[in-house]
């Protein structure tokens, strides 16, 4: 058998591949050559053929029969096969092969090995993919390297540690005493990794934390001699001394000082120090000072040094570096709850920001924006909110509509602004707007009572400059069909009243149903509105005509309510004019899905009016008659069922009445995690048999938190015309601890009184 | 600490990839697939950081390779950059102007040098000097070590002109061939 061809021969073979399919026959042969030649247990050539194997696995073919090879050259007494034989294992290996504990005794024994390099290469591929049994296993090995003098080794050590305490916690009291003399070493990198196992250790062990504190006066003494010892070729930057065993050194004096007084004072001289001495010019230095404000912000420091570094992250705004910008605004958006009078005084500069170029900057600004509006300026704020929504990209709009809405809900100064500023946000990013936000817009208005007829003028005015953005026009249809008496009269205080009349108003709701433009959803707003003004305005006729032309809709939906309103006026004239009276104040509910705004006017409830008000995520219940009109369905009280439960997964259903349709059961899943570690991208799905129809709304999120820290929760509406015993299938996946999980099961034991 | 690293070319071609953390390989193929997309995505004179599920991206450009780590939340961003750029003078030091065929074909020395400079997610040195000299006698050792023909040199000597001469001690003389014209940037004599 020919020796095999070296591994920069294949890399240049390769590369000279034209197409895709050339490279893979290429690879596919060399695979087999390599393959054959493992199996002929060949030791001079194996190092050459595992190197090309993991070139192959780099361009993402399939290296795994590679594994056990990379072992054996891990036992091999060569140096050069340990090298690769170890590369091989971190690139190929991990601890979810069995194969990997095969490795623990090589580790073991080149932890001992007389060469500090084989030792490195040890402690180097335990430090980066050790699993936990490998851990438990050689801890006791990594606390002996620990202690030795040999600084390569230490450092290596010192981050093993840090690795083996990751992996397995309980392990951490054994390397405290190693650590008693780390910080008096003058190699920095024993020095950095030091600072990184007694960072690892603070953060996990409140104990260990209390311990360390005594540490602080030496940590100070460190950073110090750092900052005023002259050039020091071995580890400058740029001017500055080794910037990364500062920038760790501040991280672990956060930490100490965090809710500590007397740590926080020993530390304020040197963070001044370094605030006020290190070079801005380069990245470098402003790292370091990034890092100090970040600390500064944390301990309890002095009012002095938190302005101090509030100014800093002012001065970093204005830095032509992009990066400055970015990682300024993120520090103000967390310094903000804290300490928001200092960050208002740099406000300007933030609102500039909005008019950067970057995206990420752009989005920054605007979180911190909102973050900033107060009862003070909020005028002044919302005016350049308001630019920013009519110029940014559209991946904004949604996010500064929905801020918008929330500001001005808590601050605005009067109606007449708030509702200017709806309406400024509606023709300016109407199709962007959340869906949620137009039940929440209608409910607003109405409650501003005397604001009505300025309020459906103004929606009436944009109406017949734009009928694109369907959440204004939806507005303005509700609006319209409900305060139109209001619009024709001319009765607005706020403005010039402009002269409409009834048949204007009712020329623009049918345009609006005939109009390309329109979703059906908002064809249902226009045909209600057209309804409701059946009662307000006297050309009753006309209404009528419209109606009973859409009665044959294509539009199910359309359809059903033009049917509906034509047996009002045909059957039910009398009941007409109560029905579509004036709404009344709504109750906000808060919900996460969709609101549903529960209508309490009157004896009756009809689902007439109701299916007006829904959310354009509405239900789908089909009357055969108005005889439920009249009957008032009694909310019971059902009681709750476990659904599922089944590897530390539960579903518990709660049941309620969807008022008034008593065919609806609408149910609250309540999914919640007894495991210890959290069930993330969770989805629960369900399908029930043909005579049922069934709509599931947006879970609450997708994390099912461990330890039953929380629930997931998702509403069901089950329309159940038929009566039937209640079934569903459901299925569940998630990932747990990495691996996806996913399951099937059936629920029987629906109480009767969810279904009868 | 730092979740990984991945180097890759203007087309999207990997060169190289450092995982801290235990992941399986589809989905490793996954986030390869994802940060290309996202990075060759960015304007020439964006911020260099990202955001990504609940990590931080911080990526930079050098010549024709695109540089990618991953951080956690809590990490400097603006470290990390010097992170990259230290790697970079790293390599630098060792190739001698180094370009993305020097990490192509020696693709086993780049890992050897980042094994010397991070370690679990961590820097484990922050001198250039120390990490240059064990690279330097690590492949001292294996030169020392090696019987008969080798495939990794342990050290090269790299003329003006670009004709790398192999200088292992036990190999019969000096071997030079010529890689054919095509190659992007210059022309080089790789010994084999």
């Amino acid at each position: 058998m020919p020796a095999p061809i070296r591994l920069r021969e294949l890399i240049r073979t390769i590369r000279t591949a034209r197409t895709q399919a050339e490279e893979r026959e290429m690879i596919q042969k060399e695979c087999a050559a390599i393959r054959s030649s493992f199996r002929e247990e060949d030791n001079t050539y194996r190092c050459r053929n595992v190197a090309k194997l993991l070139y192959m696995h780099m361009l993402g073919y399939p290296a795994h029969f590679g594994q056990l090879e990379c072992l054996k050259l891990i036992a091999s007494q060569k140096f050069t096969d340990k090298r690769i034989g170890y590369l091989g294992a971190m690139l190929l290996l991990d601890e979810r092969q069995d194969v990997h504990l095969l490795m623990t005794n090589c580790i073991k024994n080149d932890l001992n090995h007389s060469t500090q390099y084989v030792q490195g290469l040890a402690l180097c591929t335990l430090g980066c993919m050790g699993s936990s049994e490998m851990c438990r296993d050689l801890a006791g090995e990594v606390e002996k390297l620990l202690k030795t003098s040999n600084s390569y080794l230490r450092k290596k050590a010192a981050l093993c540690a840090v690795h083996v305490i990751r992996k397995v916690p309980e392990l951490m009291e054994m390397f405290l005493p190693a650590t008693k003399n780390l910080l008096s070493e003058k190699n920095h990198g024993v020095l950095h990794t030091s600072v990184v196992l007694l960072t690892e250790m603070c953060e996990r062990s409140p104990d260990m934390l209390a311990h360390f504190r005594k540490l602080v006066p030496q940590l100070v003494r460190i950073l110090k001699n750092l900052i005023m010892s002259g050039y020091s070729p071995e580890h400058d930057v740029s001017g500055i001394s080794d910037p990364f065993l500062q920038v760790r050194i501040l991280r672990l004096l956060r930490i100490l000082g965090k809710s500590d007084d007397d740590s926080s004072e020993a530390m304020n001289d040197i963070l001044a120090q370094v605030a006020t001495n290190t070079e801005t010019s380069k990245n470098v230095g402003n790292a370091i000072l990034y890092e100090t404000v970040l600390t500064i912000m944390d301990i309890k420091s002095e009012s002095g040094l938190r302005v101090l570094a509030i100014n800093i992250l002012g001065r970093f705004l204005l830095n032509n570096d992009k990066n400055i910008r970015y990682v300024a605004l993120t520090s103000l958006l967390k310094t903000v709850q804290t300490d928001h009078n200092a960050v208002q005084r740099h406000r300007s500069t933030i609102v500039d920001c909005l008019k950067d170029l970057d995206v990420s900057i752009k989005r920054r600004a605007m979180e911190l924006s909102f973050a900033l509006v107060n009862g003070n300026n909020i005028r002044g704020m919302m005016k350049e909110l308001l630019y920013f929504l009519d110029s940014c990209d559209p991946e904004f709009k949604a996010d500064c509509a929905s801020g918008v809405f929330l500001a001005a809900e808590k601050y605005a100064p009067s109606k007449r602004w708030h509702i200017d500023t709806i309406m400024r946000v509606l023709t300016t990013a109407g199709s962007y707007v959340r869906d949620d936000s137009v039940p929440n817009l209608i409910q607003l208005i109405t409650n501003s009572v005397e604001m009505h007829a300025y309020t459906v003028q103004r929606l009436y005015k944009a109406l017949l400059d734009d009928i694109s953005q369907q959440p204004l026009v939806q507005v303005a249809s509700w609006c319209i069909g409900e305060y139109g008496d209001l619009l024709v009269s001319g009765q607005c205080e706020e403005e010039e009243p402009i002269q409409v009349t009834e048949d204007e108003v009712l020329d623009v709701l049918e345009g609006l149903l005939v109009s390309n433009l329109s979703t059906p959803v908002t064809r249902g707003y226009a045909l209600t509105a057209i309804m409701k003004l059946s009662t307000r305005f006297s050309s009753v006729n006309r209404i009528k005509k419209v109606v009973s032309i859409y009665g044959s809709s294509i539009d199910v939906e359309l359809q059903q309510r033009a049917v509906e309103y034509n047996a009002l006026f045909k059957k039910y004239d009398h009941m007409r004019p109560a029905l579509l009276e004036r709404m009344p104040i709504m109750e906000k509910t808060a919900t996460n899905g969709p609101t549903e705004i529960v209508q309490t006017n009157g004896e009756t409830e009809p689902s007439v009016v109701e299916s007006k008000h829904l959310p354009p995520v509405t239900h789908s219940c089909i009357s055969q008659s108005f005889d439920y009109l009249l009957l008032l369905t009694l909310c019971l009280g059902i009681p709750p069922m476990t659904a599922y439960n089944k590897n530390g997964l539960k579903i518990d259903f709660t049941f309620e009445r969807a008022n008034p349709n008593p065919n609806i059961a609408v149910i609250t899943i309540h999914a919640s995690n007894s495991t210890e570690a959290d069930m993330t991208d969770f989805v629960f799905q369900a399908a029930v048999p043909k005579t049922f129809q069934l709509q599931l709304l947006s879970p609450s999120s997708n994390v099912v938190p461990a330890l039953n820290q929380g629930t997931v929760t998702q509403v069901i509406r089950v329309l159940n015309p038929q009566k039937q015993q209640l079934r569903m299938r459901i299925k569940l996946t998630y990932t747990l601890k990495g691996s996806a999980v996913q399951d099937l099961a059936e629920v029987n034991n629906f109480p009767p009184q969810s279904w009868q | 600490m730092m979740r990984f690293l991945l180097l890759f070319s203007r087309q999207g071609k990997l060169r190289l990839q450092k995982w801290f953390t235990p992941i399986p390989e589809r989905e490793k193929k996954k986030i390869i697939r994802d940060m290309t997309t996202m990075v060759l995505a960015r304007q020439p004179r964006s911020c260099n950081f990202l955001h990504w599920k609940d990590l931080k991206i911080i990526y930079k450009r050098y010549a024709s390779l695109y540089f990618c780590l991953a951080i956690e939340n809590q990490e400097n961003e603006l470290l990390a950059l010097e992170v990259i750029h230290r790697y970079v003078e790293l390599l630098d030091k060792y190739f001698g102007n180094v370009c993305e065929l020097d990490i192509i074909f020696n693709f086993e020395k780049a890992y050897f040098i980042l094994d010397e400079f991070l370690l679990g997610g961590e820097i484990q040195e922050t001198s250039k000097q120390v990490v240059n000299r064990c690279i330097e006698s690590s492949d001292m050792l294996q030169e020392y070590y090696c019987e008969g023909e080798t495939d990794f040199p342990g050290t090269w000597r790299k003329y003006h002109g670009g004709v790398y001469e192999q200088t292992c001690i036990l190999t019969c003389g000096l071997k030079g061939i010529e890689i054919t014209a095509g190659e992007e940037y210059r022309s080089r004599m790789y010994c084999i």
